[in-house]
């Protein structure tokens, strides 16, 4: 694997040391194997992010980019806003304060 | 030719820019209209207190709290139209404007998970953010008997991120004091993955929950609500139940920014998160809860951006760059019962810290600690809301954050 920046949890730092090859890698790490769906959701947050400045919520990515929550759900088990922003290499959602 | 600046909700937001910009410009120049759906202004964090028995001194004509000069006018607004400069009311009315500030705030919205309206609302389905499901579970707390009381949150953002667990502590204390504490069992069930959104605010908070013997259910996405079983169901399947429901429900902006075209999926306007200007329309801002600053909904940012905002403005409409930034200052009270509280203070890049609050060493405040002064704090607030606050006075608090008495926690503190 190349270097690249991570944070604390492992979430990377520079959006665009990510590439499509990493993205597959980082999925595996937690054991996900990538689908044309997990691709859907992850080429939304990447567009998504540099117009927002913010990584996508589940809501977003539901409303925008027409995947229902229950499937993010069934996509990304257990924790789908973490582990899609994980494989799209952007930071953590915020959650908002 | 008069110029024409209309201010869409008269809130805390509203209020205090329509107050300060009357001051600021001048009365042959410019009419300042406010547009509100309610005649009268509630103070919303005293909502905290009505289930437990807390004072009414709630609600005020909002006609009284603007200044001579500002116009206001009752309506609901159904929709923004940038291109023709010109806000349509459900009544009918149309109002032109040259500059309009978007101040209308974010509402709570059962209807927005399924099966949380319905015969059980308000029966054994409650909230706490309006004025009457704040009254309805007042009710609700006195006639319980035990048994499962569950405190949730849907979704962030929401208003006051602090108020649902203010209201846990004061659950707890309320039923210790009732001497029922044993028949209660108390559970607090949120979208994130700690009692708060920040790692040390989340511990310090977390810890109060655990010594309080306060169940806590992370990362629970609620999907419906089965008001017949009377269970919470997350999009992953797991099942909560109760006997009393207290729930926070999905927060949103006003529908006419989204049907506007001004808004985001949840109808928040995306602004310019310095200087609260539209990312859409340079001629509209959005000051408060309404827009889509990464900080807190609170009154608190709304009196802070108002200022920076005020500043900016004026130079807007003179021509001239727009040289004030807002850094996400927010501070906010957090109830923890028993006469006492904690107080948080932070902005867009710093968390919130231990230490003492206004002055440094001084305080007299304590940041992230349960004390007596910070619960007297919070009960002087509604004074200093109804009066300097709204007014659109200078309060001592200034609105960009300071790191004065301020400490990381595993940092060394010198005497
Ligand atoms: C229970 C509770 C406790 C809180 N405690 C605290 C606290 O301790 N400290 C703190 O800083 N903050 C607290 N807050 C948050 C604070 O009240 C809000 O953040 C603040 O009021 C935001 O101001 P605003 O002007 O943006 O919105 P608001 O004050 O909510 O004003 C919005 C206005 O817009 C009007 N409006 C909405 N839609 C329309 C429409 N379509 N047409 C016409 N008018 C419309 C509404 O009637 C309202 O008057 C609390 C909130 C709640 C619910």
């Amino acid at each position: 694997m190349t270097t690249v920046h991570v944070d604390a949890e492992g979430f990377l730092t520079e959006y665009d040391e990510w590439t499509d090859e990493l993205a597959g890698q980082l999925a595996a790490r937690i054991g996900i194997e990538l689908t044309d769906e997990h691709w859907k959701a992850i080429r939304f947050l990447r567009a998504d992010y540099p117009t927002h400045g913010e990584t996508a919520t589940l809501r977003r990515v539901s409303t925008l980019a027409g995947i229902p929550v229950k499937q993010l759900f069934a996509l990304f088990p257990g924790k789908p806003a973490k582990k899609m922003a994980y494989i799209a290499g952007l930071p953590k959602p915020r959650g908002c304060v | 030719m008069m110029k024409r600046l209309v201010i869409l909700g008269g809130g805390t937001a509203g209020t205090v820019v329509a107050n300060k910009l009357r001051r600021r410009l001048s009365l042959d120049e410019w009419r300042i209209t406010v547009i509100d759906r309610q005649r009268d202004h509630l103070y919303q964090p005293g909502l905290l207190f009505v289930p437990f028995g807390g004072r009414e001194d709630l609600l005020r004509p909002r006609r009284r709290l603007l200044r001579n000069g500002v116009q206001l006018l009752i309506g609901e607004v159904a929709s923004v139209d940038p291109e023709r400069k010109s806000v349509r009311l459900f009544d009918g009315d149309v109002v032109g404007y040259d500059y309009l500030v978007i101040a209308t705030g974010t509402s709570p919205r059962p209807d927005q998970t399924p099966g949380m309206l319905g015969p059980q609302w308000r029966r054994s389905i409650h909230d706490f953010y309006t004025y009457d499901g704040a009254f309805a579970l007042r009710e609700a707390l006195q006639g319980f008997t035990g048994g499962r009381l569950v405190v949730h949150v849907v979704e962030q953002p929401i208003k006051c991120p602090v108020a649902p667990l203010e209201f846990t502590f004061l659950a707890e204390a309320f039923f210790r004091r009732r001497e029922m504490r044993d028949q209660v069992e108390l559970v607090y069930v949120t979208p994130l993955d700690g009692a708060f959104t920040k790692p040390i605010a989340s511990r310090y908070l977390g810890r109060l929950l655990d010594e309080r013997k306060i169940t806590v259910e992370t990362d629970f996405l609620v999907e419906r609500v089965d008001a017949e079983r009377k269970t919470l169901v997350s999009y992953d399947e797991r099942e909560i139940d109760y006997d009393l429901l207290v729930t926070v429900p999905l927060n949103m902006g006003a529908d006419f920014v989204g049907a506007s075209g001004l808004g985001d999926e949840l109808n928040y306007v995306p602004v310019d998160k310095h200087t609260l200007q539209s990312k859409a329309n340079p001629d509209i801002f959005a000051v408060g809860d309404a827009n889509d600053l990464p900080t807190s909904k609170a009154g608190s940012v709304a009196h802070f951006s108002s200022e920076v905002f005020v500043e900016n403005f004026l130079q807007y409409v003179a021509g001239v760059a727009m040289t004030h930034r807002f850094d996400g200052h927010a501070n906010c009270f957090v109830e923890t019962g028993d006469g006492k509280g904690l107080l948080i203070d932070f902005n867009y890049d710093t968390e919130p810290l231990p230490g003492r609050f206004p002055l440094g060493r001084l305080g007299p405040l304590s940041l992230l600690r349960e004390t007596k002064a910070n619960h007297w704090g919070k009960l002087a607030f509604r004074w200093i809301y109804w009066h300097p606050l709204l007014r659109g006075r200078r309060l001592p608090v200034p609105s960009r954050m300071s790191m004065s008495g301020k400490h990381r926690p595993d940092e060394e503190v010198r005497p």
